[in-house]
């Protein structure tokens, strides 16, 4: 079974036609993969339906504008995994 | 269809929200400015417009699922085919159904059929915001109440 961040990877290599290998955890979505918001929703699409979840996407983005959250704690692929791990953790709570 | 208003269909004719599915009737006008160069001689209903009219009609089961919260924003077209010319007079049966409910976006499909015959269909995105002012939401609910847009259902769903 893949793990978390290669499904995430792989929807993003495919979704953005990224080279897959230039994906890193560290990489940051919009900062060093240049996605842009409306290429992010194909992407936040596509995991929702792989892992069967609803990424918060209006609540982590309010927090970034309120200052509350950087964007790394959300879009940096490694923490972006993390918070998805812990959708489907809740999902299946 | 009233095209100078960019009103691309005419009614809802049902909704089902534990479905979440919505169908809509249209007629194209027998005649507009819009034929007159779409095209001299040879008029047809422009494929923008029936993709709008597949937006709009996806955009008001949106509007139903989120029980009139969000508005949604036409943002991307997938997969769109439009298989057969569509001339003034004709009658659109229009349908959608929700593919995904996400935060801040949602995917439909969408299809018109004319005559029983499929004629054109798409996956459409939307960015769900909230209702830009008042104002904007107490035109939506006019146009709600002019395509018999089944509020009572939303207190059921």
């Amino acid at each position: 079974m893949p793990s978390t961040f290669d499904t995430v990877a792989n929807i993003i290599s495919e979704t953005c036609d990224i080279p897959r290998d230039t994906i890193k955890p560290e990489s940051h979505a919009i900062n060093d993969l240049g996605i842009d918001s409306l290429d992010f929703l194909d992407i936040a699409f596509a995991i929702d339906k792989a892992f069967g979840i609803k990424m918060p996407l209006e609540q982590w983005t309010q927090e970034v504008n309120d200052g509350k959250a950087t964007t790394e704690q959300y879009f940096q692929l490694n923490n972006l995994c993390t918070r998805i791990d812990e959708l489907v953790a809740a999902k299946g709570a | 269809m009233r095209l100078e208003y960019f009103q691309l269909i005419d009614r809802i004719v049902d909704l089902d929200l534990a479905q979440q599915t919505i169908r809509t009737e249209a007629r194209v006008p027998d005649a507009s400015t819009i034929f007159e160069g779409h095209f001299p001689g040879h008029p047809l209903m422009p494929g923008v417009l029936l993709i709008e009219a597949m937006a709009q009609t996806s955009g008001w089961l949106v509007i139903a699922v989120t029980k009139f919260s969000r508005m949604p924003f036409f943002a991307a077209l997938k997969e769109a085919k439009l298989r057969s010319f569509v001339p003034p007079g004709q009658d659109l049966s229009l349908s959608a159904k929700l593919l995904h409910e996400g935060s801040g976006y949602a995917v439909t499909k969408a299809d018109i059929c004319c005559e029983g015959k499929l004629t054109c269909n798409a996956e459409i995105t939307f960015r769900l915001v909230e209702f830009p002012n008042a104002e904007f939401r107490a035109n939506m609910e006019k146009m709600a109440a002019v395509l018999e847009f089944p509020m009572e259902s939303l207190a059921h769903g």
